[in-house]
């Protein structure tokens, strides 16, 4: 809320009428929005019967722990949240790093060719992953990595969109003096970039980290093809192949599904401020 | 006093991100481009080079006809529904700025975008199914018999368009709402002063001033929507024990070509296709903003 100028002077009429109507619709609008995973988490907890009762409840008259019972002795989800995790962490750890260092280089440094790396870097920023994954695929496999960690992250490594983001900060954000006057004092490079330029770097590093971290979360063709055993699904290609095939029971699927949905909320929840930045961010980076 | 030459730290720095970029990023381009032309099964040793014959195939293979076909009726139908919806919330939560319910409206419409598609598109998946689904439930109450959302081919795809668009409208009402946030306030004022109303004021001031913004939204929603799969993927799959209609869409049909018939060369054909759309939704976008700025 601190960033919020308090009133925004373009609001008009919103007190008395107007403003209760404005309220209203967006109200429900948001209910709306919300519900289909309310529902999701409320039949988690109802019973065969009370799934079949019209109109569907929001609050369980009976609520059971059956369904989350069943599902965690029937599937490893537990399993699956941590590959997730496992990925999603490394992978921005890699993107993070990568794009800092790149970035950095790419927006202070004055070496012929950059110019062209930078190029190549935005050209190739706007194909979507589906259109190389198949040859990506056919390395990975060449090389045995398939149902590997390294396997997994290959397709994860790097973000031509934080290249960029960072490139941006450092031009705008970083004066040279402050790197010349850190030459003149004899500090080494190596140096100066992670004792100046990174700290100055944690908003848009923030940011990004977000965005990286949610992008690999929610990966889903490439994981499908490159993990194939059981024990090391992520938690989506998990959650979608034990929907296909396990079980048809609406109690147990929503179980399996509010489960997973409990990480990827409560890490929005947390991260709400960096993500609505990042997010913001990659909108606008025209 | 220092020893080391200039560019040493930049090019030791640069090095190993482009040597990973090159390997993962340009090259399987470059190899997706080359391998359309050629004709290959993965376990063959031969793999002739066959020219554009991929790409005629294609042109007259009714599988991929209709995943081109429903893919795009996807994503146009998509980008129809989010931003004048988008649009609209975002001017209204506008109007709540710097209240705490602001907040709470924005993170509600903002949740669907974040959370992880499957159990997303499971939640959808219930509410769309047959039997124990609540929107039939819902209909029956008009009067309206139930429909077998997830089975009819037409439905269906209703289906993933609603999917689509849930998921959709909290990023685009999220980037209206920072371009909202840019709108200069002397241009409200002075529309103020010469007795405009606020709608008036949105109507003639914000939507001009927006449309960059709404430009680039509804081509990002296109070129994601074009990318569709992980919702076609589960609502496609059995439900309660049958299965239901295939939404066959661009990125499915690839990865089927792929790894279920082994046609390499011919699903890198249709990688090309998908890149080509993508080129020219952006390349669309950069004209129109050119020509934007010039007028």
């Amino acid at each position: 809320m601190s960033e919020h100028e308090r009133e925004h002077p373009s609001v008009v009429g919103q007190s008395g009428a107007v403003g209760l109507a404005i309220d209203v619709v967006l109200g429900a609008v948001s209910l709306m929005m919300l519900l289909p995973l309310v529902f999701l988490i409320s039949n988690a907890f109802k019973t065969p019967p009370e799934l079949l009762a019209w109109p569907p409840t929001v609050i369980p008259h009976q609520p059971t722990l059956d369904n989350i019972i069943s599902v965690l002795s029937e599937t490893p989800l537990f399993r699956w949240i941590g590959n997730s995790l496992i990925f999603a962490t490394l992978s921005t750890a890699s993107i993070v790093s990568t794009s800092a260092i790149a970035g950095y280089v790419l927006g202070k440094f004055d070496l012929p060719g950059i110019p062209v790396i930078f190029g190549i870097i935005i050209a190739t920023a706007v194909v979507p992953f589906e259109v190389y994954m198949i040859p990506l695929y056919l390395n990975v496999q060449s090389a045995g990595l398939l149902n590997t960690w390294p396997g997994l992250l290959v397709g994860y490594l790097i973000m031509s969109f934080g290249i960029f983001l960072v490139r941006q900060y450092v031009m705008t954000s970083i004066p040279d003096e402050l790197l010349e006057a850190a030459r003149v004092d004899g500090a080494g490079e190596l140096w100066i970039f992670l004792r100046i330029v990174l700290p100055l770097m944690r908003g848009p590093l923030g940011a990004l980290a977000v965005l990286a971290f949610f992008q690999a979360w929610t990966a889903f063709a490439w994981p499908l093809v490159v993990m194939t055993n059981k024990d090391t699904y992520t938690l989506e290609v998990g959650l979608a192949l034990f929907q296909t095939g396990f079980t048809v029971d609406t109690g147990r699927l929503s179980a399996a599904a509010a489960l997973a949905l409990v990480p990827s909320a409560l890490f929005f929840s947390l991260m709400r401020r960096n993500f609505v930045r990042g997010v913001a961010a990659s909108g606008l980076k025209e | 006093m220092r020893t080391t030459p200039k560019w040493l730290f930049p090019v030791l720095a640069l090095l190993p991100v482009l040597a990973l970029y090159g390997c993962i990023r340009v090259y399987p381009i470059i190899e997706t481009l080359r391998l359309s032309l050629f004709q290959w099964n993965i376990i063959s040793r031969r793999k002739p080079f066959v020219g554009f014959a991929n790409f005629v195939e294609l042109s007259s293979d009714p599988l991929f006809l209709e995943a081109i076909f429903n893919t795009t009726i996807i994503a146009f139908s998509v980008v129809a529904i989010t931003i004048p919806v988008a649009l609209a919330l975002a001017a209204l939560i506008n109007t709540r700025q710097g209240l705490r319910r602001s907040g709470v409206y924005e993170a509600s419409v903002f949740l669907p975008h974040v959370v992880s598609l499957v159990p997303a598109a499971m939640a959808w998946k219930w509410i769309f199914d047959a039997r124990l689904g609540p929107l039939n439930a819902l209909i029956g109450m008009f009067g309206i018999p139930a429909q077998s959302w997830l089975f009819d081919p037409v439905l269906s795809l209703v289906c993933l368009i609603v999917l689509c668009s849930w998921q959709a409208i909290g990023y685009a009402v999220l980037i209206f709402l920072v371009g909202l946030k840019n709108v200069p306030e002397a241009l409200y004022e002075a529309a103020r002063l010469d007795g405009a109303s606020s709608l008036q004021a949105f109507r003639y001031i914000a939507v001009p001033l927006l449309k960059p913004v709404m430009l680039y939204v509804s081509v990002i929603t296109l070129i994601s929507s074009y990318n569709i799969y992980a919702q076609a993927f589960v609502l496609a799959s059995d439900v309660q024990g049958a299965p239901g209609h295939l939404v066959r869409v661009l990125v499915l049909d690839m990865l089927e070509n792929s790894f279920r018939n082994y046609r390499v060369g011919y699903a890198a054909a249709e990688a090309v296709v998908l890149l080509v759309i993508v080129l020219i939704l952006t390349g669309a976008q950069f004209r129109l903003f050119r020509d934007r700025s010039r007028a």
